[in-house]
Order: C-alpha cells, then structure tokens, then sequence
C-alpha cells in the first residue's frame, strides 16, 4: 500500500553537457511526506520526474521499496501542474481512467469491478467532487480540476504519490484550502508522498521533510525536519512555523545567488522621470 | 466615510461614459448574439445577390459575360428538365466522397502515427512536405496514363490533391495533444497502444474533425480539374460542356451549385461536431 524511496547517486546530464543533477542520495520512508524545493532550475521537478520514470537519468539507481524503477508505473502514479485531465471525459470518467487500462484489469479478482465502483464513489466524496460527478472537466474551477487529477492518481492505488507543483497555478484562497485536502487525503489514504514546489509555506505547512536543493548542478542542499504535529490553519501564524519557513526561504536565497544580490537589485537605475 | 461618498460619485459620469450595458461590437474577439451573427451573414450574401442583379438590370454588360439571376435560375430549371441535372450532382458527390474517404482512411492513422513517434515522423513528415508542393493538376496527364478515363482517375487525383496535406495537418492536430495527458496517461500504466487509442485519438478527435472539414474543400476543387479533363459526366464536366456552348448562364449554375454544397456539408459537419464533442466550452 506504502512504500520507501530510495535514490542512489542519481544523476542527470542533459544532452549537450548541461549537469542538472549531480550525484542525489536520498532515503523516503513508507507513508511519509516529503517536499522539494528550490530556486528555479535547481532540477526539482527533473529529480520528480526521474522518480517517475518519465525521464532517463544519467546514473544511479531509483529504488521503490527495494524494487529498481525503469520507467513509468502505476506504483507512481503523478499529479501535474496542468493540462492533464481528459476534456472528453466527466469528472467520474476521467477518476476511473486506470480502469480502462490493462494493466489494472490483468490482475483483477472476481470481485474487482464492484471494488472499483466503490473505490471511485470514495474518492469522489473524500475530495468533495460529489456535486460534480457528471461534470467535464472545462466545467470545473482550478482547483476543482485538480481535486479530479489527485482522485485520478489515487484509484490507481499507487504506492507513491508524486506531486509536481500541483497548485502552482491556484490562487491563494483556493490553495490553502487544497493544502488541508490534501492533509485530509494523507491521513485518509496513507500513501508517501513525494511533492515538488516553489512556495515554501506550503512544503513547511504540508511535509514531515523539506529537502532544498541548491541549482548549478542541482544537489541536496539541507534537509528540515518539521516538527510540527497539528496542521491547522492557526499553525501558519505560530512563530515556529514562521522561523523556519523563513531559514528555508533564506537558504533557497543563498543557493540561488552568485554574491550578496543575487537578483541584481542594487544595480537597479533611479528613478525614471 | 465622507472622501469614499465623494469617490463614488467622481467616478459615477465616468462610468457612463465608458462602461455601457451594451459593449461595442467592435471589441477585438467580443462575443456576438446568434441573431446577429445570422443578420450580418444573410445581409452578406443579400449585399452580393443585390449587387449582381443590379449590374445586370442596368444593361451595361452583355449577358453572354454575366447573366442575370433570373437568367440563372431559368438554366437551373432547363438543366433539371433535361434530366441530367441530379446525375450530375450525383455523380460527383460519389466522386468526391470516395477520393475524399480514401484520403482519410490513410491519413488519420498515418498522421497520428507521425504525431506520435518520431521515427515514423523522420520517415513521412519531410516526404509529405515535399509531396504536398507537387502540383496536383499537372497530375493530370500521369493519371490518365496510369489509371485511363475511368472513375479511378478521378477519384486518383482527388487522393493526390488531399491526402498530403491531410496527413500533415492530421499530425499537427496529434502532436498538439498537451504532453500532461500523455504523461497522466504512463504514470497510470498505460501501454503505448493504449496511449495512441484512449488519449492521443481521443484528445485530437476535434482537430481532426476541423482537419477533414477544411480538406474536403479541397476535394471539390479537384473534382472539378478532373472532370473539367476527363470525364462525361458530373458538375465540372457540364462547366466545359456549358463553355463550349457559351452557356453562361449554366457554368453559373454550376459554380453556384458547388459552394451550396459544400456550405452545406460544412454546416452539417459542424452540427455533427457538436453533437459529437458536446464537452467542448
């Protein structure tokens, strides 16, 4: 139902000499939650999606509990950014995709088409899509869309779950609502969860790690551990919370920059009349 | 309190002035009601109608170089007595829906396939480019050649005419599939062939639609250079028989007869697609 991660020595060079990942160790437990970031081009969502499969790596191995990973799989199913429901399918159809699949039928039981029914009217409540069963998806705000992605991912009953800035393209309201779904979903589901993203109060609010990775090649810079037990809403104002979201911030900062101003602000012209 | 009433009431004339219930029609991609969207379409080819029956009533040009309406619809009729009118139409409606089904059966898998893999885009896609500027009608005389007089040529060089350009546009339509769906697709186990059936040709279906809608135009135009060289029957063929004799009036109907075709089969196809894809916004 769960399993552990493990990658050894990954690493990823682009065709044309570009390095961007050097050598990766990193070991998941079952069932935990861990969140990437990073400044932009650090490689997180390249590391995700070798996790994946979708993309080749240059050396080193990928372990889901103990198994080598070569290539894609349904004990990794992924939620992306966008784009990636099926239009011409409704909100049920579109959850129920893997069914269609023969790799979900081959090894079905007698009793498997009634399990699936009632796998699928469970996800559909556990992500609040009820009202909108029969819906197609052009239909549906932001973040209801990608309720159905995660509903989508989670009927294939992956071992791991992969999360590639899934509401990146939210807003905040919508976002933070997802957050405590996406909690709910954790508990409810006990799956590991591997979750790349830019904003670093979300992978404080949401992870048990957050791994920073530094850009140039892209490699593990520090690992949090975040202590908190209760995620409510109440803990984005606790100081605790606060003080380390800011050391994240400020380690993604020091990583990303070549000196003191990394963005180049002070070199900014006056004023323009 | 006091500074907010007077804000509201600065801001009430401009208001007026900019922001109308009724917004310009003129807006770059603003809507436009179905009433008025039909109003401006009818008036267009009333505008044209209107335009043609004025030249002609005025006597400045000889009808022999443009007949009338009526000169028009009076050939229709004698075209429809004389018996000949809906073989004709017949005739070269079987002529463009077999080229045309013959393109297609060959293009839209040929074309998903090179959407889909890239060796098979290698293979075709440069081949295609290069076929697609070969003039169909200089075609003609290898056609004849290949083929003879029968209906083979014809429905040949309607093939020629199509199936190249298809095959491209069909690919464009495959590879324009957002890569989320395919890679949703694998992480959820999806096997190749599962992929091409269940979310390349499924997402691109629409496109392609709009593909074949777009090239069966095409088909017509070279129905009518096949018929306008080979062929003794059919709506092209009484285009030349009409010049020979200077009927104008009856080249007119043709031509006409032609565009109501395929505006109709057009609004068919459209309707059809909107029965088909009712999830399109």
């Amino acid at each position: 139902m769960t399993a552990s991660v493990v990658l050894q020595g990954v690493t990823k060079v682009f065709p044309g000499g570009f390095a961007a990942l050097s050598p990766i160790d990193l070991a998941i437990d079952p069932g935990s939650f861990v969140a990437i970031v990073g400044a932009s081009g650090c490689g997180k969502s390249t590391l995700l999606r070798i996790i994946a499969g979708l993309e080749s790596r240059s050396a080193g191995r990928v372990l889901v509990d103990g198994a080598p990973v070569e290539g894609p799989g349904r004990d990794r199913t992924m939620v992306f950014q966008d784009y990636s429901l099926y239009p011409w399918l409704t909100v049920m159809q579109n959850i129920r995709f893997c069914r269609a699949l023969r790799a979900h039928r081959s090894e079905d039981g007698r009793h498997a088409e009634a399990e699936a029914e009632r796998r699928s009217v469970a996800l559909l409540n556990l992500m609040g899509l009820a009202r909108v069963e029969h819906a197609w998806p052009s239909q549906l705000s932001g973040g209801m869309r990608q309720r159905v992605a995660i509903a989508r991912a989670l009927m294939a009953k992956p071992q791991v779950l992969l999360m590639d800035e899934p509401f990146g393209a939210l807003d905040a309201q919508t976002r933070e609502v997802m957050h405590d779904l996406i909690l709910h979903v954790k508990s409810a589901e006990k799956r590991t969860i591997i979750f790349v993203t830019h904003d670093v109060e979300e992978a404080v609010y949401l992870a048990d790690r957050v791994i920073v990775l530094a850009p140039h090649p892209g490699r593990i810079d520090t690992i949090e551990t975040i202590p908190f037990a209760a995620r409510t809403r109440d803990l984005r104002l606790d100081p605790h919370f606060l003080a380390l979201r800011q050391r994240i911030t400020e380690r993604i900062r020091a990583t990303a920059g070549m000196g003191g101003d990394p963005d180049g602000l002070s070199a900014l012209a006056a004023p323009v009349a | 309190m006091s500074e907010r009433m007077e804000a509201g009431t600065k801001v009430r004339p401009a208001r007026l002035a900019t922001g109308s219930p009724h917004p310009s029609i003129w807006q770059i991609r603003t809507r436009l009601d179905r009433g008025r969207y039909l109003t401006l379409a009818t008036s267009s080819f009333a505008a044209l109608l209107m335009a043609w029956w004025a030249i002609t009533a005025s006597g400045a040009v000889n009808p022999m170089f443009l007949p009338s309406p009526a000169g028009v619809i009076d050939a229709l009729v004698a075209w429809y007595r004389d018996g000949t009118l809906l073989d004709d139409i017949g005739i070269s409606l079987w002529r463009v829906s077999a080229g045309f089904a013959l393109s297609a059966v060959m293009a839209v898998p040929l074309g998903l396939y090179v959407g889909a893999y890239q060796p098979v885009r290698a293979l075709f896609e440069p081949i295609m480019e290069f076929a697609r500027y070969l003039p169909a009608v200089a075609f003609v005389p290898l056609v004849l050649l290949w083929f003879g007089l029968g209906e083979t040529a014809k429905i040949m060089l309607i093939w020629i005419g199509t199936f190249f350009q298809m095959v491209l546009m069909i690919a464009e339509d495959a590879s324009r599939v957002p890569m989320a769906q395919i890679e949703a697709a694998r992480t959820l186990g999806a096997s190749n062939h599962e992929i091409l059936n269940l979310v390349l040709l499924r997402s691109a279906l629409p496109a392609m639609f709009d593909t074949l809608r777009m090239t069966l135009g095409f088909a017509w135009t070279y129905l009518v250079v096949a018929e306008l060289i080979a062929a003794n029957s059919g709506l092209g063929f009484a285009i030349l028989r009409a010049q020979r004799f200077m009927q104008t009036d009856r080249i007119f109907v043709g031509i006409i007869l032609i565009g109501l075709i395929g505006l109709v089969t057009d609004q068919a196809v459209r309707r059809l697609q909107k029965r088909l894809f009712p999830w399109r916004a």
